[in-house]
């Protein structure tokens, strides 16, 4: 070890503060966030970078980034199906991609590759339809065979005698994994730096309206006068949007996942099978990290059914037989709001100044650079933009729906 | 896994039971005669209660039946089961 690495190993430095201090409520903001999670607190920074709006709250009932930013699965992808959420999550991970640098903060960005398993002729015409669309729209996807699969995943079982034998897969070489707090942390730091204020433990307890208009909101310190109000609440989106009568087409579910105990290097792309539901990853510590499914039911407990759970881990036994031994460590839930087509809604509302970010489903994290910014950009000029256009609430009305179901990570 | 009381079977696990989202919502009865927005709202629009909630289920390995329940979606506890046609206890 260079002696020099030794002497700063030894050096004390007192803690980095990566999180600014707290601030005291101002009676007044040009713009409030509801959530300081991933999606509030990036909204916040590109405001600020991007439009010059500084003068902006951040409001979070609980600790920074403890909702589903903390509870998801850490992937990023872009092989979507439709042209609309293609470039979606196109931009998003291209913003991504450049994220430590962007923040100058680190968010262990590593490129993976991504694999969705095809075990059906129904399976593979999908693959098939979502890597011509991704080549389309530039997005790196190609449907590969058993052989090339065995290349990319060696571990993987793809024995004719199966259950679910595995005829070929979507492989999307630009999917990556991210420390997922890292991004949530990040932006915030550089939210702060450019003025932002971030308030926790401020919970919204109302949205004030005057004539049609929202004007403000009421929390749990006190009240807060803002010229526009923007929802960005994951699974509580209808409880808020509700308090300024605005009813979305959302249903709030549970969505599970687990970690085993961490092991060596076993792992190294995303894998993912929708027909007998499995999605697994291996993090930087080693941990295999399991993305269950949602609960049929409504609830907001941020726990679900351990049969979910048990569910995902045969089909993962089925698909690697090595990990049959491997122990579970911890599992938890998160609560998502899942639309009618699976796409989510970055809109206006019938309420003028108050706009919302939701609808995400199980596919929010991977979004969060590309939304904010889309969002930031429709809170700030009072209009969509042109990424954003289609995901309006009114499209529910008029027909135009936008179906994801085939290319979510869960099937709903 | 919730344990759920069907009103003609008794209590059963909810493996054998399939969710049928929020109750009491009635088709318009001119569907052609509503308007685009009232159309979307009864296909599309729910409460999504954070609270109280009543909610259809079916018993489909079982009796195969519907009926509805009162549970609370902030515990997931159930509060009542009662069969479809009566009101809403």
């Amino acid at each position: 070890m260079p002696l020099g690495l030794l002497f700063q190993g030894f050096r004390r430095r007192p803690p980095q503060r990566i999180l600014p201090a707290a601030k005291p409520l101002r009676q007044r903001y040009d713009v409030v966030i509801i959530g300081g999670g991933g999606h509030g607190l990036a909204t916040a920074y590109y405001l600020a970078k991007d439009h010059g709006i500084r003068n902006v709250a951040v409001l979070e009932k609980g600790y920074l980034a403890g909702g589903n930013t903390a509870r998801n699965t850490a992937i990023v992808r872009s092989n979507y199906l439709t042209v609309e959420g293609v470039a979606f999550y196109a931009e998003s991970v291209s913003l991504f991609a450049n994220l430590s640098h962007e923040l100058d903060f680190n968010i262990m960005y590593s490129e993976r590759g991504h694999l969705t398993l095809a075990h059906t002729d129904a399976a593979v015409r999908t693959a098939r339809w979502r890597a011509e669309v991704n080549k389309h729209l530039g997005v790196n996807s190609e449907l590969i065979g058993p052989e090339e699969i065995a290349r990319i995943c060696p571990r993987l079982n793809l024995s004719r005698h199966a259950r679910y034998p595995i005829l070929a897969a979507l492989y999307h070489p630009p999917g990556a994994i991210v420390r997922h707090d890292a991004v949530a942390w990040g932006y915030a730091a550089a939210a702060a730096r450019l003025g932002v204020d971030i308030h926790v433990r401020t919970e919204v307890t109302g949205i004030a309206t005057e004539g049609n208009r929202a004007i403000g909101v009421e929390t749990s310190r006190g009240a807060i006068l803002a010229d526009k109000v923007a929802i960005a609440a994951a699974g509580h989106s209808s409880v808020l949007a509700a308090m300024a009568g605005v009813r979305l087409p959302l249903q709030s579910h549970p969505l599970q996942a687990l970690v085993s105990e961490p092991v060596k290097p076993v792992l190294d792309c995303v894998v993912m099978s929708n027909t007998i539901h499995a999605y697994i990853s291996q993090s930087d510590k080693g941990e295999l990290v399991i993305g269950a499914g949602t609960d049929a039911y409504t609830s907001y407990t941020q726990r679900g059914a351990l049969h979910i759970n048990t569910h995902t881990l045969d089909a993962i036994c089925e698909l690697f037989p090595n990990f049959r031994r491997m122990r579970m460590l911890r599992n938890w839930g998160g609560i998502v709001d899942v639309t009618p087509d699976r796409s989510p809604i970055i809109a206006k509302t019938q309420v003028p100044g108050l706009y919302v970010n939701c609808g995400w489903g199980t596919g929010g994290f991977k979004a969060t650079p590309g939304s904010a910014h889309v969002f930031a950009w429709t809170i700030a000029r009072d209009e969509p933009h042109p990424i954003n256009a289609p995901f309006t609430l009114e499209r529910f009305r008029d027909g135009h729906l936008i179906d994801e179901a085939a290319a979510a990570a869960v099937a709903h | 896994m919730l344990l759920i009381e069907c009103p003609y079977c008794g209590e059963r696990p909810e493996l054998e039971f399939v969710y049928g989202g929020q109750a009491h919502i009635a088709r318009p009865r001119q569907p052609a005669e509503v308007s685009a927005q009232q159309w979307a709202d009864y296909l599309y629009r729910r409460d999504n209660t954070r609270g109280v909630h009543a909610e259809r289920w079916r018993h489909t390995h079982g009796c195969g039946r519907f009926f509805n329940a009162l549970r609370d979606t902030t515990t997931d506890h159930f509060l009542a089961t009662y069969k479809v046609g009566e009101v809403r206890r």
